[in-house]
């Protein structure tokens, strides 16, 4: 069977908007935005966006569940991460697993009030909301004059921020590349490789000539990528943990039995629980989850930022959130992939990088953010009433 | 004759694909009560819904002749002003609110600015006193019993000055004794001059109350029987005019299956409700199921079936007070959730296909490997490919008509979703399936393939027992059946043996009103 | 009747938040010897939480239609309160400056329920776009610095500045403000009058008369608002942002217990589908609710900047934390349907209490925010848990 031009574009949209808004900023920034330096801004400033959306996809695909929490603790969770390593001067592995012990101890807290005492998501979360962004304050206005707690130990910092194999700046870093390259090509396999084994049993599979324009764009893109990226100074650190939780998430949301449970429980959830899904541990891992993404999150944030302070992780919840809604995971749960969330969350991150770009102030910025969420949202559940 | 009350003239009202109504007339006489029957899914509360303006004037064909005047209902509101009030087989009732607030609810007493909380509190008496309520108005709806709520509603309506009261499905929540208190209020009030219709699926309620009959069949009305005519009415009377058709040429023979071993066996199996725990839904009920048989359990709505088939589907519903289940001889103990029970080889398919059964927004394919996900996965990961041949083996073998697997289910036609239903518990390879109502909703196509389905089933030598409130159905079908009323089961015998009437007098024999 | 069926244990949950507000009054006037109730403290107390009893009522017809909420009322409070400090700023009119900003707050309101009642976006969603919004918005109409105001008129009407009480007419030259007492002893005694003869007419009526909780009910409010005014007259008499709150206290008491669309709030969220079966709209009572929430957030950002006397990109942080929070307290139910007026007062004041006493301890804010968040969390989880034990 084929898809109609038509089909293909409407399954695509966000994605035609990100080429689209992307475009423009090209031209309204007169081409400042496809430098290399603005390739790698892009990552290293959305890392968080990817990491915690991942784990809010999780959330909401449970019933349009959020958790307004993730920011003020990212906030807590640098403060204590700093305490450890840098006034405590603990070291590195056992305060990255103290935070880890401490993000898992709240999503068992968290996890447990919302799936097994009822308690409404949103106002579990917000209560964590409010305290965790005082505790955090206190703890870092406790131990350090300017309210801030640096420097962290290059050991930690190279972790998670920084490059791989770095090399000056508009000198095309090998590594880099032949990663992109190997990229690209295990791209163009699996697509192929699928479509062959597909065939072969008899399913529906793709054409030649689609399966090839589609392999052909992702190693472009890929490539494009490598190379700006290697004429940067080479890989960016955290752009290992992004792709490794993305991939993660992705396998986890589109081939395990696991990530089906959260489909459906977000789907119907008496239905889901008299076919022998248990619903109530779904919850508890969709937020336990989460809170174990934060910590990832806090880990690249500090080590971005090389310091520990009271505004860290300011509206992330909200840049998380969009990034899920804006790429099309229904507010109502049981709906959206991770591929949708990565072109969501990259969106946003175009739009954040061209607006400071054409020197837009931070605060208009907010408002196009706010815009957005609330376009994505009402533009979902419009074209879903008009399907019906 | 007496006058004309009401008069709804060739109605036809279509959704989407389906012809709901097709040329329906009705004619209701002042001061009498008019029963309004026929088999699930026959148009009865569309027609309903139009008379009381839920589907506005102009989303439907025909003419609405009510005291003389044509009338187009807009809202509810605008037939509540001519005082046509209807009372919805759910209750309209706001728990959290006293019964004198759920009463006036749209409709306060004093100024929009100003309700006379006194007036209210008082009529609100004045009102629960002709239906026999001794309650105060202002206790709270979520304190008083089920029947009560029920007679709150009746309140409710009087309150809106009603003179044509429509009631939907009245005693399907309700015991004997509520019910036919109920029944006794409605002649009551018949007395005084009210005009009643009431839907029922329980023909013996249209037998004591009625004055006339109308039968609906497929969205069209078949006829209308006076009860005080030359004509005797006998419950097979009103049945014929239900069902319309030959009964043996609906329903596939099963032939040459072998009835073998007790495969499953219930004993006093007692269930409360899970709210009031003071309440029994289940009473003491005992039963077995062979391997290769079909078991049907007959009852009318609120007998307590599907309660039964839930709380021994690992307990889904109710608080277990006694009662012992034995598999292949053996007793076990079920644990408080469904996975307990697949793993015993038990299905549930579920009465209430939307809400309780399927993932709507999902596909066809995710839907069918839903409760057996583990056997098309390796160490939590699903082999898709599994996955979509599996969708496609059971799309063939159950004929679901669909361009692929990969459809949604909310976009399938009822009997198709029944399928898909029907598939993803068929795959999960029970040996024991409880078919709840399997046929409920769906058009007569449809059910002959699903009762295919069924006789290949049993076939295979699974059990199936078969819940139903369709007595031709149940006797077609079954090997044995269980007549079920008032949460006790209180028969049983060979389908070989029964009839129409002796399964209902076996129900009027267990207790008088219901 | 129902009164005495009723066992001890029920009364005891039925008043629980106001036993635990009195033990927290006394803890926090041990904490303090005693500083919590000066007078002046009392005063305090009032003027500063001025702005969540007004931001509570309106959470609190959220709350009803269904656990619904507004995160959007501290932006909101911000961003109306930058508007009216830069129109006064600029030399408009104390007066025009506050319709502006009521109307730009129904504005706002108008706009969010717009989305929630009749696209039927989830409400967290369409308010946290507007949070991070109107935070925006706020900071460019500021263009990111504070405004002062010194519109002399708008700060004593709204109870900012020194002077913002109520003068006293009838000053004797002694220590007690006399215009103070009499209003609140006229106020007293109109209240309790107007309460029993309330009772006769019941009777009259026929229906049960007072019941004995009732009389001892009166007895204390009555006592309640005698020991309040004596404390206001002893230090500087009425704060003019009380009256704000009485009156805002007092419309939606009534509205919720005594109109149409009041009740409707409780019947929507009681039981959605019932309610629009009994032939009420019930989109238009999503759209009101937030409408008014809007409203109010214009009358909170009145009332915010002139306490401050300026108005600033970061003012109402917080805010809508503390107006759910207090719903919460005061008895709402998360699921909606249930909640009063009354219930929200003590709410409210357990919050500004908790404000209040944990800074004269002289606990930073940091802190403040962490008990803040817990305390939510207790009032929320006292609710569903006592749920489920009925269940």
């Amino acid at each position: 069977m084929k898809k109609s031009i038509s089909t293909v574009l409407k399954e695509n949209t966000m994605l035609i908007v990100l080429v689209i808004v992307y475009l423009f900023f090209t031209i309204t920034t007169k081409g400042t935005m496809f430098q290399p330096l603005q390739f790698n801004a892009l990552i290293t400033q959305n890392a968080y966006v990817y990491i915690l959306a991942s784990g809010m996809l999780m959330c909401m695909l449970t019933g349009g569940n959020i958790d307004l929490s993730c920011g003020s603790f990212v906030c807590l969770l640098g403060a204590i991460g700093g305490y450890f390593m840098v006034v405590r001067g603990m070291s590195v592995p056992v305060s990255v697993g103290l935070m880890l012990l401490v993000g898992i101890i709240y999503g068992g807290v968290l996890g447990y009030l919302i799936a097994y005492v009822n308690i409404p998501p949103w106002i579990a979360t917000l209560a964590g909301y409010l305290a965790f962004r005082g505790l955090g304050t206190a703890v870092l206005s406790g131990n350090s004059k300017t309210g801030s707690i640096a420097p962290f130990p290059q050991e930690f910092l190279k972790l998670f921020s920084g490059k791989l194999f770095s090399t000056k700046l508009n000198v095309l870093n090998m590594p880099c590349m032949i990663v992109g390259l190997v990229a690209a090509f295990l791209v163009v396999l699996v697509i192929f490789g699928t479509r062959a084994s597909r065939l072969k049993k008899g399913y529906e599979a793709d054409s030649f000539k689609a399966a090839a324009i589609k392999s052909g764009l992702m190693a472009a893109v890929i490539l494009l990528f490598a190379y700006k990226l290697g004429m940067a100074g080479g890989i960016p650190t955290v752009l290992v943990w992004v792709a490794v939780v993305v991939l993660i998430y992705s396998f986890i949301t589109s081939k395990t039995t696991i990530g089906r449970h959260f489909y459906v429980v977000g789907g119907n959830k008496e239905a889901a629980y008299l076919s022998g899904v248990n619903t109530r541990k779904i919850m508890f891992l969709a937020y336990m989850n989460m809170a174990i993404l934060t910590v990832v999150t806090t880990w690249t944030v500090i080590a971005r930022f090389q310091a520990a302070n009271s505004t860290a992780g300011t509206n992330y919840e909200m840049d998380a959130i969009s990034a899920c809604v804006v790429g099309g995971v229904s507010a109502y749960g049981g709906a959206g992939s991770v591929t949708g969330m990565v072109i969501g969350a990259t969106l946003i991150g175009v739009i954040n990088l061209g607006m400071s770009l054409m020197n837009i102030d931070a605060n208009y910025q907010k408002v196009v953010k706010g815009v957005v969420l609330l376009g994505a949202v009402a533009f979902d559940i419009l074209s879903k009433k008009r399907a019906k | 004759m007496g006058k004309i009350l009401l008069e709804m003239k060739n109605i036809t009202k279509t959704f989407p694909g389906v012809k709901a109504l097709d040329n329906v007339n009705l004619q209701v006489e002042e001061g009498e009560i008019h029963a309004l029957v026929g088999e699930n899914g026959a148009g009865k509360s569309t027609l309903m819904n139009v008379l009381s303006g839920i589907y506005p004037y102009g989303s439907y064909e025909g003419d609405i002749v009510y005291d003389g005047e044509v009338c187009k209902f807009g809202n509810i509101k605008d037939s509540e002003g001519k005082g046509i009030v209807i009372i919805h087989q759910e209750l309209a009732l706001v728990p959290e609110m006293s019964i004198g607030e759920n009463m006036y609810l749209g409709n306060e007493r004093g100024f929009k600015a100003k309700i006379d909380w006194n007036t209210t509190y008082m009529e609100a008496d004045k009102y629960l006193k002709m239906v026999g309520l001794t309650e105060s108005s202002k206790v709270l709806v979520k304190e008083i019993g089920t029947g009560k709520q029920q007679l709150v509603e009746i309140a409710k309506a009087l309150a809106k000055k009603a003179k044509l009261l429509i009631l939907d499905e009245p005693t399907s929540s309700l015991n004997e004794e509520d019910s036919k208190a109920l029944l006794d209020l409605m002649l009551g009030f018949k007395k005084q001059g009210m005009t009643m219709i009431i839907i029922t699926h329980k023909l013996n309620e249209v037998a004591y109350v009625s004055d006339k009959i109308t039968v609906i069949r497929d969205g069209s009305t078949i006829e209308t029987i006076d009860c005080h005519g030359p004509e005797k009415i006998s419950e097979d009377r009103i049945i014929k005019g239900m069902v319309g058709r030959e009964i043996t040429n609906r329903f596939p023979r099963r032939e040459g299956v072998e009835i073998g071993e007790i495969n499953m066996e219930v004993s006093n199996w007692t269930v409360h409700h899970p709210l009031y725990p003071e309440r029994i839904v289940v009473n003491d009920v005992s039963l077995n199921v062979r391997k290769g048989e079909v078991v049907g359990i007959y009852g009318l709505m609120g007998a307590g079936r599907t309660e039964l088939a839930m709380s021994i589907f690992g307990q889904s519903y109710g608080i277990l007070t006694g009662g012992i289940l034995k598999i292949d001889g053996k007793e076990v103990h079920l644990k408080k959730s469904p996975t307990d029970a697949i793993k015993h080889k038990i299905a549930y398919v579920t009465e209430d296909r939307k809400g309780n059964g399927l993932i709507l927004s999902q596909s066809i394919k995710v839907n069918t490997s839903l409760a057996n996900l583990n056997s098309i996965s390796t160490a939590t990961v699903i082999d898709k490919d599994k996955e979509y041949a599996v969708a496609m083996e059971y799309k063939n073998k159950l004929n679901t008509k669909t361009p692929s697997v990969e459809q949604l289910v909310g976009n399938l036609s009822g009997g198709n979703q029944q399928k898909v239903l029907l598939a993803k518990w068929m795959f999960a390879e029970p040996d024991i399936l409880i078919l709840d109502e399997p046929t409920r909703g769906i058009d007569v196509g449809a059910k002959y393939e699903i009762y295919c389905i069924i006789n290949d089933l049993a076939k295979a030598g699974k059990s199936v027992i078969m819940i139903s409130s369709e007595l031709p159905e149940v006797l077609a079908m079954s090997d044995r059946i269980y007549i079920m009323n008032a949460s006790r089961i209180v028969g049983e015998m060979k389908a070989s043996e029964a009839t129409q009437e002796n399964i209902m007098a076996m129900i009027l024999k267990s207790g008088r009103g219901a | 009747m129902i009164m005495k069926s009723e066992s001890i244990g029920a009364a005891a949950k039925k008043y629980m938040m106001i036993i635990i507000l009195v033990g927290v009054v006394i803890f926090f006037s041990i904490l303090t010897k005693g500083k919590i109730l000066y007078a002046q403290n009392i005063n305090n107390l009032i003027s500063q939480n001025g702005y969540v009893f007004v931001l509570a009522a309106g959470m609190l017809l959220c709350i009803l239609t269904g656990g619904n909420i507004d995160l959007a009322v501290g932006s909101v409070v911000c961003f109306t309160g930058a508007i009216g400090g830069v129109m006064m700023s600029k030399g408009s009119s104390a007066g025009i400056a506050v319709l502006v900003m009521l109307l730009v707050g129904l504005a706002i309101g108008c706009f969010q329920g717009f989305w929630i009642a009749f696209i039927s976006v989830p409400p967290f969603i369409a308010t946290l776009a507007g949070m991070y919004a109107f935070r925006g918005l706020s900071n460019v109409v500021l263009q990111g610095f504070a405004v002062g105001i010194n519109n002399q008129t708008f700060l004593n009407l709204f109870g900012g500045g020194a002077d913002c009480y109520v003068p006293d007419f009838l000053s004797t030259g002694g220590k007690l403000n006399m215009f103070c007492l009499l209003v609140g002893l006229v106020l007293a005694l109109i209240f309790a009058l107007s309460t029993t003869l309330g009772w006769k007419s019941r009777q009259k009526k026929g229906l049960a008369g007072a019941s004995t909780a009732e009389k001892l009910t009166l007895v204390i409010l009555v006592a309640l608002m005698v020991w309040i005014t004596y404390e206001l007259a002893s230090y500087k008499g009425i704060p003019t942002v009380l009256i704000w709150i009485a009156l805002v206290l007092f419309v939606y008491n009534y509205i919720t217990q005594n109109t149409a669309i009041g009740r409707y709030f409780y019947a929507v969220g009681g039981n959605e589908k019932a309610t629009r079966l009994s032939g009420v709209n019930t989109k238009m009572v999503y759209f009101v609710a937030y409408a008014n929430m809007g409203f109010l957030a214009g009358l909170a950002g009145i009332l915010t900047v002139a306490r401050a006397s300026s108005a600033q990109p970061t003012y109402g942080q917080g805010y809508e934390m503390d107006a759910i929070a207090s719903c919460f307290i005061g008895g709402a139910s998360a699921y909606g349907g249930v909640g009063k007026i009354s219930g929200v007062i003590i709410g409210a004041v357990l919050m500004g209490v908790i404000n209040q006493g944990m800074s004269i301890v002289g606990w930073s804010a940091n802190y403040q925010k962490a008990v803040k968040g817990v305390v939510l969390l207790l009032a929320v989880l006292i609710d569903v848990v006592s749920k489920k034990e009925k269940a």
